[in-house]
């Protein structure tokens, strides 16, 4: 629904696109993606380019989580300094 | 004068089977033992007990980044002699060949396996050639079988293992499930990983000089969780294993991910999981680490009294979980 | 990894999982729609995290799981048909059919291969001119649209031998018909992230217009499952019911344009059978007949027995979430990965197999 993984867009030939995930590469299609561009992080999913990631919408949401964090870390060290 | 290729004459024990033994196993295997060319190989004695093994090896394809099938028959039987703690010293290698195998392959793998005996420091002692038809064997299947001595005070068992021990792996995990992987028609991943498999004996004698270890075991099909398991219900202890100490490669990382495999289950050919006392556990550490096998080596967790004969693995985010084994081959998924 | 790493940050997932605690006061009980977050929640221990206030069923997510034995049973005497090259995605490889799965008609000799990708099922065709090569296409929408590119792959390279039985399926109708049977009463449901990369989150609105149930769209990492848990306790908590999204990073309303537009033009809706469902209307897809000469089902007309399920198998309760996996009779003591009587414990995103692998009986955090 399911196995999706954001893997880095080395380039693009075509309907194709080396990618790659932790240093390991395969080629692509991203025909179902054609804005992919080099330099982009696209979902991969059973040969296929899905979607493409918003690597500034990833920021916006982890800095939302850290400000959460922030929030509720006094408490948490307490509780574990606690236990 | 070398055949093209291997015909199921080399297999009959005629003139053929001679000249193929005389200028390929022996030009490459060659050691007093083998070279008597008796019908068993007469070794000379030796005192104490004896660790004796036999594996079999289809693997596919038969030459990979890292080695080959030769190369991992070999390594195979002198890591599961070393895991009792004994000495490997000599293997015999029996060889089925499909029909129409190029001569070229064929040496290439005997040369292999030559080098890899020679870098372990045994002795091929015997061996046996049988051809059939093509289609009846895929390409080479080797067998080997490895006798080797326990020296006296060493003796190793699942049973040794306390509560306070730790348990530490010599380097990362599932380099050789995901390197073989990789090479399948269709996969097409390309990776520089490579096959880790490689004779242990060298690692497992400096960790038996430097600790008191318990027990040793090298987790290859099923991977580590599957021999840790397996490690925990024999003793009968608990361990608890920390997920972030598990040293793992990226590209393992990474083709994992898109496969959807789980590094704990693949498996590996050039790793041991020792359990040591918990006081020696520094300075097995460091004894691995100072061997070119175990450059990688981690402490992943300890035994416990909890949770008797089960694996408890601490998550990436600090909560507990339950280890299972494998049962059957993982499969590359999307789901 | 990039995007991966950062969405398991452990003291990230700490502070998500305060907040949850102190917002989930009265019960909250939700649905994670999807195969892959049941997996992941175990996997992760995040079920050990969670408040005792708040339930999550697994529900019928599970491409694997919901396919209709009848429709298995098809690919595999598709399998035996002679000069046939059955390529399948590894998932599909031990499920059983009625008799016996795919892996077993391997072993009898007919020509069973795993693929990665769908294209690789086109270029064996092209490879292997003198045989049938047959896909066999399992998954939702996250999946379909890669396999109707495929078909047009096909097309463009002029093959003749290359088909696909299409077993495609929908998930807005699927959750539609969990709510319409009216078994499980949900606060809320955790919405699939890939699917939706796929379909956009507005076609989710019809969850809270017409059933006022609140969804949250969530990826796959701990962050991502928890955020979208925690989106969900606060819509409880506030008495409201929207489309919240999670997974904003790759989920966007409108979705992905191209692949659908590629899905809908090879595939049109059509009724499908759904394990433990039934027959659900217009939630499945088919072959359109523009590309007939691709479809599997056409292509080789089979007579196959009507779906039957296992004697004792409940995996049905399971994907509708009326029945937890610890709590079938036959769970662990007779249907174990290893000798599975039903999809859910075949399959990896299955909710069996993912309590069986990682012991839903956990330890304290």
């Amino acid at each position: 629904m399911c196995l999706a993984v954001p893997a880095l867009v080395r380039k693009v030939e075509g309907t194709s696109a080396v990618v790659e995930v932790g240093g390991v590469s395969r080629t692509v299609s991203v025909t179902l993606t054609p804005e992919a561009r080099a330099g982009d992080y696209v979902l991969v999913h059973a040969g296929f380019a899905i979607g493409i990631v918003d690597a500034e919408e990833a920021q916006e949401t982890l800095r939302l989580l850290g400000e959460m964090a922030a929030f509720y870390d006094a408490d948490a060290i307490a509780e574990e300094l606690g236990a | 004068m070398k055949p093209e290729m291997i015909l199921l004459a080399h297999g009959s024990g005629g003139k053929l089977t001679h000249d193929l033994i005389r200028d390929l196993f022996q030009r490459y295997l060659s050691n007093v033992y083998l070279d008597d060319l008796g019908d068993a190989a007469v070794l000379p004695e030796q005192r104490g007990r004896l660790a004796f093994t036999t594996d079999s090896y289809v693997i596919q394809p038969i030459f990979f980044p890292g080695g080959d099938i030769g190369k991992l028959a070999v390594c195979g039987t002198v890591n599961d002699i070393s895991m009792v703690g004994a000495r490997p010293l000599y293997l015999t290698a029996g060889y089925i060949l499909e029909e129409g195998l190029p001569f070229a392959d064929l040496e290439r793998i005997v040369a292999s396996m030559a080098e890899t005996a020679r870098a372990a420091g045994v002795q091929v002692v015997a061996g046996d050639t049988k051809v059939v038809d093509r289609g009846s064997a895929d390409k080479v299947f080797i067998n080997t079988a490895g006798v080797g001595w326990i020296p006296d005070g060493v003796a190793l068992s699942p049973r040794n293992v306390r509560p306070g021990d730790a348990i530490l792996v010599s380097g990362t995990v599932g380099d050789h499930g995901i390197a073989i992987l990789c090479q399948r028609e269709g996969l097409e991943f390309s990776t520089s990983l490579a096959s880790d498999c490689a004779p242990l004996n060298g690692l497992a004698q400096a960790i038996l000089a430097r600790g008191a270890v318990r027990v040793m075991r090298d987790p290859t099909r099923g991977g580590l969780a599957t021999t840790l398991v397996e490690l925990a219900r024999s003793s009968g202890m608990g361990f608890e294993i920390n997920e972030a100490s598990i040293p793992i490669k990226d590209a393992v990382r990474g083709a994992c991910e898109l496969l959807g495999l789980d590094p704990l289950y693949v498996a590996n050919e050039g790793k041991l999981i020792a359990i040591v006392a918990g006081a020696d556990s520094e300075a097995v550490l460091a004894a691995m680490k100072a061997h070119p096998l175990g450059r990688d080596a981690r402490i992943i967790g300890r035994v416990t009294e909890a949770h008797a004969r089960r694996v408890v693995l601490k998550t990436v985010l600090g909560v507990s979980r339950v280890l299972e084994m494998l049962t059957g081959e993982q499969l590359p998924r999307i789901c | 990894m990039k995007f991966i790493d950062e969405f398991r940050d452990p003291r990230l997932a700490r502070a998500l999982v305060e907040r949850i605690r102190e917002r989930a006061q009265k019960p909250v009980r939700l649905m994670e729609f999807c195969g892959g977050h049941t997996h992941a929640i175990l996997r992760f221990g995040i079920r050990q995290l969670l408040p005792p206030t708040l339930e999550m069923l697994s529900g019928p997510g599970c491409p694997v799981c919901v396919t209709a034995s009848s429709d298995l049973d098809l690919a595999i005497a598709l399998a035996h048909v002679p000069g046939v090259i059955l390529t399948t995605f590894g998932d599909m490889l031990r499920v059983p059919g009625s008799q016996g799965s795919l892996q077993n008609a391997k072993a009898g000799g007919a020509d069973v291969r795993i693929v990665y990708s769908p294209l690789d099922a086109v270029k064996l065709a092209e490879r292997n001119p003198s045989r049938s090569v047959v896909f066999l296409g399992v998954g939702f929408e996250t999946t379909a649209p890669g396999v109707a590119a495929s078909i047009l792959q096909a097309k463009a390279q002029g093959l003749g031998n290359f088909f696909v039985l299409c077993l495609h399926k929908l998930t807005p109708p699927a959750t539609r018909a969990i709510l319409d049977a009216g078994e499980v009463s949900l606060s809320g449901i955790l919405g699939p992230g890939h699917v939706t990369t796929v379909i956009g989150t507005d076609a989710w609105n019809f969850l809270p217009r017409d059933y006022r149930v609140p969804i949250a769209i969530a990826g796959f990492e701990p962050l991502d499952i928890l955020w979208g848990i925690s989106m969900l306790v606060d819509q409880t908590a506030e008495g409201v019911a929207r489309v919240d999204n999670a997974y904003s990073r790759s989920a966007l309303p409108e979705g992905n344009r191209a692949a659908l537009g590629v899905m809908n033009q090879v595939f049109e809706a059509c009724d499908a059978d759904w394990r433990g469902l039934g027959v659900i209307g217009a939630s499945g897809m088919r072959v359109r007949e523009e590309y007939a000469a691709f479809d599997a089902a056409r292509a080789f007309p089979l007579d196959v027995t009507p779906s039957r399920e296992p004697p004792g198998c409940r995996c049905g309760e399971v994907l509708r979430g009326v029945l937890l996996p610890t709590a079938c009779p036959l769970f662990r003591k007779v249907c174990a990965p290893e000798n599975p009587v039903g999809p859910c414990m075949v399959s990896a995103e299955g909710a069996c197999a993912a309590h069986y692998q990682f012991g839903s009986e956990g330890h304290e955090a």
